[in-house]
């Protein structure tokens, strides 16, 4: 069957992956001598992937530097490699922003309160679900398997909300979400391919129930899994914007992404105080407030990413193995 | 992450969708294995008189089975509440489509009036707009978004140096972490027009309030966004490329495109169906929050898709059953695509999600 077949190969890929990378040996081309061909080859292989890493990062740059930069240079694009003039107006600005700091507070609640309530839900259902001994499993798995390809839609769920009393509330962000079939598949895979049935046998030789083997054995040797998912979760509450969308009204609570959606998309950029400047000058001002609102909100992401980027690797390495 | 898996469930998935949408995949193998595991299972737990306990009467063997899994169920019974309540109850109540909504009856109270909504869907004069434009947007990002990564993936590939290999990974991936509302802030200040790093090219209107432009700008900033943490599952599937191949492929003469053409191509290729498949389910769901945040009204006519045009008469207008039936017809369509794709790909190459 085809299906086993790439189970095999993503868990090969697995174990790739833990072995390193670097003894993957073939494109060394030890003691055979290029030929030319292969040299002009590589040459344009090289040359096209410098220009794909530039086109993904200037824009990132770009939007780096302009944050510092005068305004006014920006504007006449004079900012192009680095930074022309200094200013940290719009920062100021941003930092003085009630919305912003709301919007922050909101959303770092929204997000570690998820993330937890996330990986409280999903990594004992994986547990359960990758016990083969458990029967019911395949029936459950179906059913949960289902909703990821069909949904009830917009208004129904909109409606059960309401009815809910789930509507402007915290836990609209909490609640509906804090079970993740995808994640849970993922973690799924982990504990099947990565806990040796031999450990089960013999805790349970030993007289230790599913409770002592999950909390004593399984989730000690887990860690990589729940970064993993929990730093998928952590990313989809940090940059969900559709929840705030529909179901809040109160702007009190509404998180980071809506808050920047009214400032950067509805252009309600209020540069305001001098009366000094021209409508261009505070044109300019207000995309330079830009600028720095997209750095302030990405940053706690773009933190902590080097250090996970790992994870991530092994996160679709690990849902990989099921693709 | 479910928020956004319940969002993509909403808006139909899309590119961004595409990691999530291997996942989906899992279904087959687990069923296959749990069969062949329960077999073998049964001859191994012999000693516990499984055979016995299997002719006891019902109520003996469900008792039996929870004595022995109650700390299982205890494990996934939280899952199974959420999926109930917020998956399989919005499921019931879109008989919502076929009623009347009354808001003193709740959810299924309402009067019966069949396909009426259907009717008026089919009839509704911006019926062919919507449905055009969200083939054309869906389309567009489907096939380049479906391509560049697997394209990225052979290149990188490619690099001999672990370290470079990294490098260019964690730049590529970068993109994809950024969200939606800053992803569509960005499109507009470097299309702002005169002044932005792009616009300044494009004179003095705005190319976002053009319509024909609406459709490049969408899936090119897609491909850009997501097409590194994409590759990411080709990475690792051709990372376990059988090295000899490699060597016997080289003895043969075959140079570097050769070794591509024969030998990486080919072993991606499980991955590649797949994914189409998967692909193929989200003909018309076109992700709900990037269109809405990127439409205005100059380029409406472009950019009125199903899930946009849902969400403004349901929830903006309050005609909650006219768009409880459009989300139920787009659902369909998505799931009849996909198992349509699935079945054609089960005869004709042996790959298939379930």
């Amino acid at each position: 069957m085809s299906s086993t077949r790439q189970n095999v190969d993503g868990s090969a890929a697995l174990m790739a992956t833990k072995r390193g990378r670097s003894d993957v040996p073939f494109n060394k081309h030890r003691g055979q001598s290029k030929t030319a061909g292969d040299w002009v080859v590589d040459i344009i292989i090289a040359l096209i992937l410098i220009v794909i890493v530039c086109v993904v990062i200037y824009p990132l740059w770009f939007i780096i530097i302009a944050s510092f930069s005068d305004p006014t240079a920006v504007a006449q694009g004079k900012v192009n490699i680095l930074p022309q003039g200094f200013s940290l107006g719009g920062y100021a600005k941003i930092l003085a922003d009630d919305r912003i700091w709301i919007g922050y507070k909101n959303t770092i609640i929204y997000t570690f309160l998820g993330t937890a309530v996330n990986l409280i839900v999903t990594i004992p259902a994986a547990f359960g679900l990758s016990r083969r001994e458990f029967r019911p499993r395949r029936i459950i798995m179906f059913l949960f398997a289902f909703t990821m390809f069909f949904s009830g839609g917009l208004i129904p769920s909109y409606l059960l909300m309401k009815q809910l009393g789930l509507l402007n509330s915290m836990w609209i962000f909490i609640l509906p979400g804090a079970f993740g079939v995808y994640n849970m598949i993922i973690a799924r895979s982990f504990f099947e391919s990565s806990i040796p049935e031999e450990l089960r046998d013999s805790a349970r030789v030993d007289g230790v129930s599913y409770f002592g083997f999950f909390f004593k054995i399984v989730l000690p040797l887990s860690s990589a899994i729940i970064a993993v998912i929990g730093l998928y979760c952590f990313v989809g509450h940090w940059n969900d914007y559709f929840t705030g969308l529909i179901y809040i009204r109160n702007q009190e609570k509404q998180p980071l992404q809506n808050i920047l959606q009214m400032i950067l998309l509805a252009n309600q950029v209020t540069p305001g105080s001098g009366s000094s400047m021209s409508a261009v000058q505070s044109q300019n001002f207000a995309d330079q407030i830009k600028f720095g609102i997209i750095i302030v909100s990405t940053l706690p992401l773009l933190v902590i990413y080097p250090f996970l980027q790992k994870y991530f690797n092994k996160g679709v390495m690990i849902g990989a193995i099921k693709g | 992450m479910e928020r956004n898996a319940m969002s993509v469930n909403q808006k139909g998935g899309g590119v961004t969708g595409q990691a999530e949408e291997v996942a989906r995949a899992g279904v087959t193998p687990e069923k296959i294995k749990g069969q062949s595991l329960a077999e073998s299972k049964g001859k191994v737990d012999v000693i516990d008189n499984l055979e016995a306990r299997r002719h006891a009467p019902l109520p003996m063997r469900v008792a039996d089975h929870f004595r022995r899994y109650w700390e299982i169920w205890v494990f996934v019974l939280p899952s199974i509440c959420f999926v109930a309540l917020f998956s399989y109850v919005p499921m019931y109540g879109i008989q919502l489509a076929f009623r009347e909504y009354d808001i003193t009856k709740g959810l299924t109270g309402g009067k019966w009036v069949g396909f009426k909504y259907f009717r008026q869907f089919f009839n509704d004069p911006m019926f062919v707009e919507i449905i055009t434009n969200t083939v054309r947007i869906s389309l567009w990002t489907l096939v380049m978004g479906f391509i560049a990564p697997i394209i990225l993936a052979l290149l990188i590939n490619q690099i001999g140096s672990s370290k470079i290999k990294g490098f260019v990974q964690t730049v590529t991936y970068m993109p994809h972490f950024i969200s939606t509302v800053v992803m569509v802030a960005m499109i507009q200040i470097f299309l702002s027009p005169g002044t932005g790093l792009l616009g300044r090219f494009f004179g003095r209107t705005s190319l976002m309030g053009v319509p024909g432009a609406f459709t490049p700008i969408y899936w090119i900033s897609e491909v850009w966004q997501h097409t590194g943490w994409n590759c990411i599952i080709y990475l690792a599937a051709l990372s376990s490329v059988d090295l000899s191949l490699y060597e016997a492929a080289k003895i043969d003469g075959a140079g570097r495109l050769q070794l591509i053409r024969y030998v990486d191509i080919p072993t991606i290729m499980p991955t590649v169906g797949v994914l189409l498949i998967l692909q193929m389910g989200s003909v018309l769901g076109v992700g709900f929050e990037k269109v809405w945040l990127m439409q205005n009204t100059l380029n409406v006519t472009a950019s009125e898709v199903i899930s946009t045009y849902t969400y403004r008469i349901g929830i903006l207008d309050n005609q909650f059953s006219y768009s409880t039936a459009i989300g139920l017809f787009n659902s369909v369509v998505n799931f009849v695509f996909l198992v349509a794709a699935n079945a054609f790909a089960k005869r004709v190459s042996d790959t298939s999600i379930f």
